[in-house]
C-alpha cells in the first residue's frame, strides 16, 4: 500500500518538514526549529498540527441511535448536548481498550474522532455492532487541523470571527472561505485550543492564514512531548487492548450513570474492577536527574522486585526534565513511593508522581 | 600540525601527542536533532575501538557514542552532561566528550579526513 499523503503535504515541504511514516501517512516529525523549540512555542504561543490522518467518523441517527451507542460507549449519549464532546474509549468484551476517541453530539448523529492507527479497524468493529443500521461515513475528504496554545484563540478568532466564544469540549459549525468547517475547543498538548473539521481542498489556505497571523507548525514530535507532560495518553503505548480504562486510570471518563445500569460492552469487568480494585495501574513517573526511561523500560521496587513497565517516556522541554508513565502493580502506585527503572543495563532512582507534569487551566468559559 | 579524522560512527578524533580528543560531528547532531541527555566514559576506565563509549539521547531516541579508537579515559566534559544543549550549539569545538590515552596510533589509519568524511555524510544523510 503507498503511503498516504494528507492536504498539507506540499506546506509541510515548503516549511522544511522531516518526515515520517506514521499509521500509513507521510507526516512530519519537526520542522527546521526542532522538537524542543516547537515544544515551547506551543507552550508560550500557538501552534498548528496536521492531525488529517485521524478518523473523522460520522454516524447518522437519531435516538435509536443513542440508546445502540450508549451499548458501546460508557457514556451517558442521552444526556449529552448538542454540540458537546466526550472523551471515552472502544472496547472490546472483557473491557480491553481498542480505541481512545473523541465523541461530539452533532444535530444529524455523532461525530467520532479516531486515532489513525485504528480507524479502519473501529469503522469495521462499530459497523458490525450497530448491524448496519446507520449511514456511516469515515470522511477522508476532511483534514483536520488543530490549533493549540495560548495565543491560539486570538489568531483563530482573526481568521474565523467568534470561534472564541467556544466553551471547552464543545464545537459548533463557522464558515471559513463560505466553506462549513466544523471547530471544537479541544486538543492534545495540555494548552487552550482548538481542532478543525474542513474540506482538504481548504486545509492549505486556513493553516497558511493561521501562519501569517503567528502560528507556527509543529511536528508529531513536539505533540508527543506535550501530550506526555501534559499526562495525555498515547493509544498503542499506554493504551491498548491488554489494559482497562480502570487500570488506565481513566475512569472518569466512565459515567457513573452507565456504571449503575451497567449495559455496555465490558461493563462486566469495568464493574468488578471499580469494586474490588486492579492489579496494575497507569501512574507518573519521575526519574532523578537526567536519565531518560523510555518505552518498555522496566520497573523495579525497593527490593528489587519487578513491579512493572514504563509506556512512555521523553524529556519534557517545559519541565526541563525527563518525564515517564507506566503501569505498575497497586500497592506500588502511590505518590511519592520510590522505584528504580532499568536504563541500559543499570538501576536508576525515580518516584511515583500525579499527572499531568504541566498543568494548566483549560478555558472554560468565552474569553 | 593536529589533523582531525572521522568515523563512520560519525564522531570526529583529534591527536595531540598521545591524547585524543573525541566528539560527535556536527552532522551527527542534525541527524539526532536537540540532544537532550549525554552519558560519558568514566574517566580511568578502558575503551576499545569501535566499542560503546557512552550515549546521546534526543526527545525522539537513544543512540549509543563510539570511540574510534582504543585506550583508557583520561578526561570527560561535564559541561555536555550538565547541559547537553550544548552538544548542538558547538560539536566539534568545545562539546567534545572525552579524551583517551590512546593504544595503538595505527588505529586511526583507518580513519576518515575531513573531505572523505564530508562525501560519506552527504551520501549517507
Amino acid at each position: 500500500m503507498d503511503t498516504k499523503k494528507t492536504s498539507l503535504y506540499k506546506l509541510h515541504q515548503d516549511c522544511n518538514a522531516k518526515f515520517v511514516e506514521f499509521a500509513g501517512y507521510q507526516m512530519p516529525i519537526q520542522y527546521s526549529e526542532g522538537i524542543v523549540e516547537e515544544h515551547k512555542f506551543t507552550r508560550n504561543h500557538s501552534g498548528i498540527f496536521d492531525v488529517s490522518h485521524m478518523g473523522q467518523l460520522f454516524i447518522y441517527g437519531d435516538d435509536e441511535l443513542i440508546k445502540d451507542l450508549e451499548k458501546i460507549f460508557p457514556l451517558d449519549l442521552e444526556n449529552l448536548k448538542l454540540n458537546h464532546s466526550k472523551y471515552s474509549f472502544l472496547m472490546d468484551k472483557d473491557a480491553g481498550i481498542q480505541d481512545d476517541l473523541i465523541i461530539t453530539k452533532i444535530r444529524e448523529g455523532f461525530l467520532i474522532i479516531l486515532n489513525a492507527a485504528c480507524k479502519n479497524d473501529d469503522f469495521k468493529i462499530l459497523k458490525d455492532l450497530l448491524n448496519e443500521k446507520y449511514k456511516m461515513v469515515l470522511d477522508e475528504n476532511r483534514s483536520l487541523i488543530a490549533i493549540q496554545g495560548p495565543k491560539s484563540s486570538q489568531i483563530l478568532n482573526e481568521v474565523i470571527n467568534k470561534v472564541k466564544d467556544l466553551n471547552f469540549m464543545s464545537g459548533n459549525w463557522f464558515l471559513f472561505d463560505n466553506q462549513k468547517v466544523y471547530i471544537t475547543r479541544s486538543g492534545y498538548t495540555g494548552e487552550d485550543g482548538f481542532e478543525i473539521s474542513i474540506l482538504n481542498n481548504f486545509a492549505d489556505k486556513l493553516t497558511r492564514e493561521l501562519i501569517e497571523k503567528g502560528s507556527k507548525l509543529v511536528g508529531l514530535g513536539a505533540r508527543d512531548t506535550l501530550r506526555l507532560e501534559a499526562g495525555l495518553c498515547l493509544y498503542g503505548h499506554d493504551l491498548d487492548k491488554d489494559k482497562t480504562p480502570v487500570e488506565a486510570n481513566l475512569k472518569w471518563a466512565i459515567s457513573k450513570e452507565r456504571i449503575s445500569k451497567g449495559d455496555f460492552i465490558g461493563s462486566d469487568i469495568i464493574i468488578k474492577q471499580l469494586n474490588n480494585g486492579v492489579t496494575k495501574i497507569r501512574v507518573g513517573i519521575k526519574p532523578e536527574g537526567r536519565i531518560i526511561a523510555r518505552e518498555k523500560t522496566k520497573i523495579f521496587n525497593q527490593s528489587d522486585v519487578h513491579i512493572g513497565e514504563i509506556t512512555s517516556g521523553t524529556f519534557g522541554p517545559t519541565v526541563n526534565g525527563p518525564v515517564a508513565m507506566g503501569y505498575v502493580e497497586n500497592e506500588f502506585s502511590k505518590k511519592n513511593t520510590k522505584v528504580f527503572l532499568e536504563v541500559r543495563g543499570k538501576k536508576y532512582a525515580a518516584s511515583i508522581c500525579s499527572l499531568p507534569f504541566y498543568k494548566k487551566s483549560y478555558v472554560k468559559g468565552a474569553n | 600540525m593536529t589533523e582531525v579524522k572521522y568515523s563512520k560512527e560519525h564522531e570526529w578524533i583529534k591527536l595531540e601527542g598521545d591524547v585524543a580528543t573525541i566528539g560527535i560531528t556536527k552532522h551527527a547532531t542534525e541527524m539526532l536533532g536537540d540532544i537532550v541527555f549525554a552519558e560519558l566514559p568514566e574517566k580511568g576506565s578502558s575503551v576499545e575501538k569501535d566499542g560503546t563509549a557512552g550515549v546521546v539521547e534526543s526527545t525522539k531516541a537513544a543512540s549509543d557514542v563510539y570511540t574510534p579508537v582504543s585506550g583508557e579515559v583520561v578526561d570527560t566534559n561535564q559541561a555536555i552532561v550538565d547541559d547537553p544543549s550544548k552538544i548542538n550549539q558547538d560539536p566539534e569545538n568545545s562539546a567534545w566528550f572525552f579524551k583517551l590515552k590512546i593504544k595503538d596510533v595505527s588505529e586511526m589509519e583507518s580513519l576518515m579526513n575531513k573531505e572523505d568524511y564530508d562525501k560519506f555524510a552527504k551520501e549517507n544523510a
